[in-house]
């Protein structure tokens, strides 16, 4: 091995084509991604406005919070591929991911509607706003920013872990990681390597943009500290 | 009546088995040990990492954005992709995962320790220089036990994330109860053994998780005082 098995590895163009060609492993990367966030979305984020809506449950989010946290997505993954109803496919990888996004987006959804000043809600309504439109009106907007700040924590995690699905031979920039590492060939791992971590960072960057984007200049809020 | 409902399982290959668990007793309870271990070293190391850091940007603020930046991009790459990365370095031995994930683990520890440190009172420091403290005096006596909280949070959350990456460790076969999930994956999707090391792994995380709420209490017993 040289140092420059790692630049060949990069230049030679037959790893730029076919099925285990870097475009096509960076598409399956992304699918798995999408429809695992598009999965945590549908579920998460209609299920924390309403709850933050009506300010209950506020245990039952927490509860769900902790306890996604304490299942590893390692584990998840390995349990639905053994499972004869799913088996080993990407199917596995996009639950799994989905269930580790649900939390960040449930939580963030339902603080940010709950934590919407009384003040606002309690004019709306003095203005003869029913709750359906003091909801859309004025609870939403208020709480985008929150809400964005979880669906970004999700989706750049869900990026980085979906590389997980290689262990259970899904696609993606994984499978050059841990295919790499299966024939000792540390080019190819060390390729799926730079690929993943250059993904995830571009990811953060896009996503750190797009909760800027939607968030209205008066209500940036600090970057929060994990408690 | 067991033998029963075991054959009972379509494919014979139940979730749950008393007989593996009498039999593979041992090697979860080597499993257990090297998933603490391996936990615990990366946290401390991530803390050695961590308080020299801190004194860096304590003394020179400037340095505060590229240091969070830095442990940022670390935190951003995938712990397969690190685990994979550091392989070539430390071999299949448990300092891979360990050095992997104590640079993930680096970010959430210090960006506690540096919010806890900021977030005071300011008519503290005030009184406390009016008392005659030098700043070292201030930092110690002061701010760091206001801190605490804070800090201990931030190890708390570092611990029982760690506690779910150490399995990905089944890469390079040091992946505590990872090692074991992915053992009975690959051996026949062995489910008794794959839900048993599952279980395992939350279990450690709830118990690790309650462990440090506890310690957090002793060290604060003010808080507790002023409810």
């Amino acid at each position: 091995m040289t140092d420059n098995s790692i630049i060949a590895w990069f230049t030679d163009s037959e790893n730029w084509s076919g099925s285990s060609g870097v475009p096509a492993r960076l598409v399956e990367h992304l699918a798995i991604c999408a429809w695992a966030m598009g999965m945590a979305l549908v579920i998460a984020i209609p299920l924390g406005i309403w709850l933050g809506h009506i300010n209950r449950f506020g245990i039952l989010v927490t509860s769900i919070a902790n306890l996604g946290r304490a299942i590893p997505t390692f584990a998840l993954l390995i349990v639905l591929a053994s499972w004869d109803a799913i088996g080993v496919s990407d199917l596995a990888a996009i639950i799994a991911l989905a269930v580790f996004a649900v939390p960040p987006i449930l939580t963030n959804a339902f603080i940010g509607v709950r934590d919407v000043d009384r003040d606002c809600t309690d004019s709306a309504r003095g203005m003869g706003m029913r709750p359906a439109e003091v909801l859309r009106l004025v609870e939403l907007p208020l709480a985008v920013p929150v809400m964005a700040a979880g669906i970004r924590t999700s989706t750049v995690q869900v990026v980085a872990t979906a590389t997980l699905a290689a262990f259970v031979g899904g696609g993606g920039l994984g499978r050059l990681v841990v295919d790499g590492f299966g024939r000792q060939d540390y080019a190819l791992m060390l390729a799926g390597v730079i690929l993943v971590a250059a993904l995830c960072i571009v990811v953060e960057l896009l996503m750190a943009w797009v909760q800027r984007t939607l968030t209205p200049a008066g209500l940036r809020i600090q970057p929060q500290v994990a408690a | 009546m067991l033998a029963a409902a075991v054959s009972a399982d379509a494919s014979d290959n139940p979730w749950f088995s008393w007989n593996y668990l009498q039999t593979n007793g041992d090697d979860l309870l080597i499993a257990a040990r090297e998933h603490v271990e391996i936990t615990f070293v990366s946290i401390l190391l991530a803390l050695l990492v961590a308080v020299p850091l801190v004194l860096l940007v304590r003394r020179w603020p400037r340095s505060q954005v590229p240091v969070l930046a830095f442990s940022g991009v670390l935190y951003t790459i995938p712990s397969l992709a690190l685990i994979a990365g550091l392989w070539p370095v430390f071999g299949l031995t448990p300092w891979t995962v360990i050095v992997a994930l104590a640079m993930y683990a680096l970010l959430v520890i210090l960006r506690n320790i540096l919010v806890g440190l900021d977030s005071i009172n300011e008519e503290l420091i005030d009184a406390a220089r009016g008392l005659g403290y030098t700043s070292r005096q201030t930092l110690w006596r002061v701010r760091l036990p206001i801190a605490i909280p804070t800090i201990m949070a931030g190890i708390r959350i570092a611990t029982v994330s760690t506690v779910g990456l150490v399995t990905v460790g089944a890469l390079v076969g040091h992946g505590g109860f990872g090692s074991v999930i992915f053992n009975g994956f690959v051996n026949n999707f062995y489910h008794a053994q794959i839900l048993a090391g599952t279980v395992c792994v939350v279990v450690l995380a709830l118990l690790l998780e309650g462990l440090l709420v506890l310690v957090e209490r002793m060290l604060t017993p003010w808080v507790r005082v002023a409810k």
